[in-house]
């Protein structure tokens, strides 16, 4: 374990802890982004409907 | 400890989606309503039932309704929900970025990851692919989703191999890979015909775009103070 700054606490995660971390991120943030932003499903089109144009993602 | 950073998530997305879905409320919904205005008069509005503007316009268009909210209270709270999950995800992302590449994330440089967030998921893809009011002209969905996904892969691939590198041909191809995308070039719409103002469009461009800044910054900046705040050195 290297902390260069104590102030830095995220430094301080194991590899293998910042590897689990980043993988679990990145499944639930893929997922999440799929659904608000790509499902095809016409409920889910309709109420993330005004939120897709805002975000700016191709909506239909 | 993954359970900390997983949190920081979390709360830094609901405070960037709570700001981001205000903004939209204020700024950007009003726009999307004009607009559908001319969308419902331009009867191009097909596979849509969803405003009720074109259910009042369009009496009998599409038939097969499916649910969608009411406008009113109703519309003005799906857009709430919809900002704090998608500020969650951007947030979930951002972590996965932070955690995968081995940097740190403060309040000083939450700035800066929260920049090139916005660049990744809002700048680059809308080089080729103008935000986008409803009735507007567009190319084939599934062909501009496509096109959206794959430029926010090259655009986060790009920054991160010209700011994390050292090797200069690796930032050389870094910078390949930002202009990838316009290279190969987004779908063309089938017409340039809009029944939407330019003036609408050209509001919505810059509002939207605003709004993805305000997202992304609170974002960067909002995990970085969790992450860092005093007492979070604990052993969790």
């Amino acid at each position: 374990m290297h902390t260069k700054e104590a102030s830095f606490p995220v430094v301080s995660l194991s590899a293998q802890e910042r590897m689990i971390t980043g993988v679990v991120a990145l499944l639930l943030g893929t997922f999440m982004l799929f659904g608000i932003a790509f499902a095809n499903s016409d409920i889910m089109h309709n109420a993330a409907h005004d939120t897709r144009h805002a975000i700016t993602v191709p909506c239909h | 400890m993954i359970m900390r950073v997983l949190l920081a998530a979390v709360i830094a997305g609901m405070l960037a989606g709570a700001a981001a879905g205000a903004f939209q409320i204020w700024r950007v919904t009003p726009l999307i309503l004009a607009a559908e205005v001319y969308e419902n008069q331009n009867g191009t509005a097909a596979e849509h039932g969803h405003s009720q503007a074109e259910h009042a316009t369009h009496v009998n268009a599409d038939t097969d309704e499916t649910w969608a909210p009411e406008d009113g209270l109703e519309r003005t709270a799906y857009t709430l929900l919809t900002n704090l999950v998608m500020g969650v995800g951007f947030a979930f992302l951002l972590a996965a970025t932070v955690m995968l590449s081995g940097q740190a994330i403060t309040t000083q440089n939450g700035v800066l990851w929260g920049l090139a967030g916005f660049i990744v998921f809002a700048l680059a893809p809308a080089t080729g692919l103008a935000p986008e009011l409803p009735g507007m002209p567009a190319a084939d969905l599934v062909a501009r989703q496509g096109w959206w996904f794959g430029t926010v892969l090259a655009t986060a691939g790009g920054i991160a191999l010209i700011v994390f590198q050292a090797n200069i041909a690796l930032k050389a191809l870094g910078i390949i890979l930002l202009v990838i995308p316009n290279v190969v070039g987004a779908p063309h719409p089938p017409t340039l015909e809009s029944a939407v103002p330019a003036i609408l469009a050209a509001d919505f461009v810059a509002n939207t775009l605003a709004m993805l800044a305000l997202y992304w910054i609170v974002l960067g900046v909002s995990m970085g103070w969790w992450l860092n705040r005093p007492g979070s050195m604990e052993k969790a």
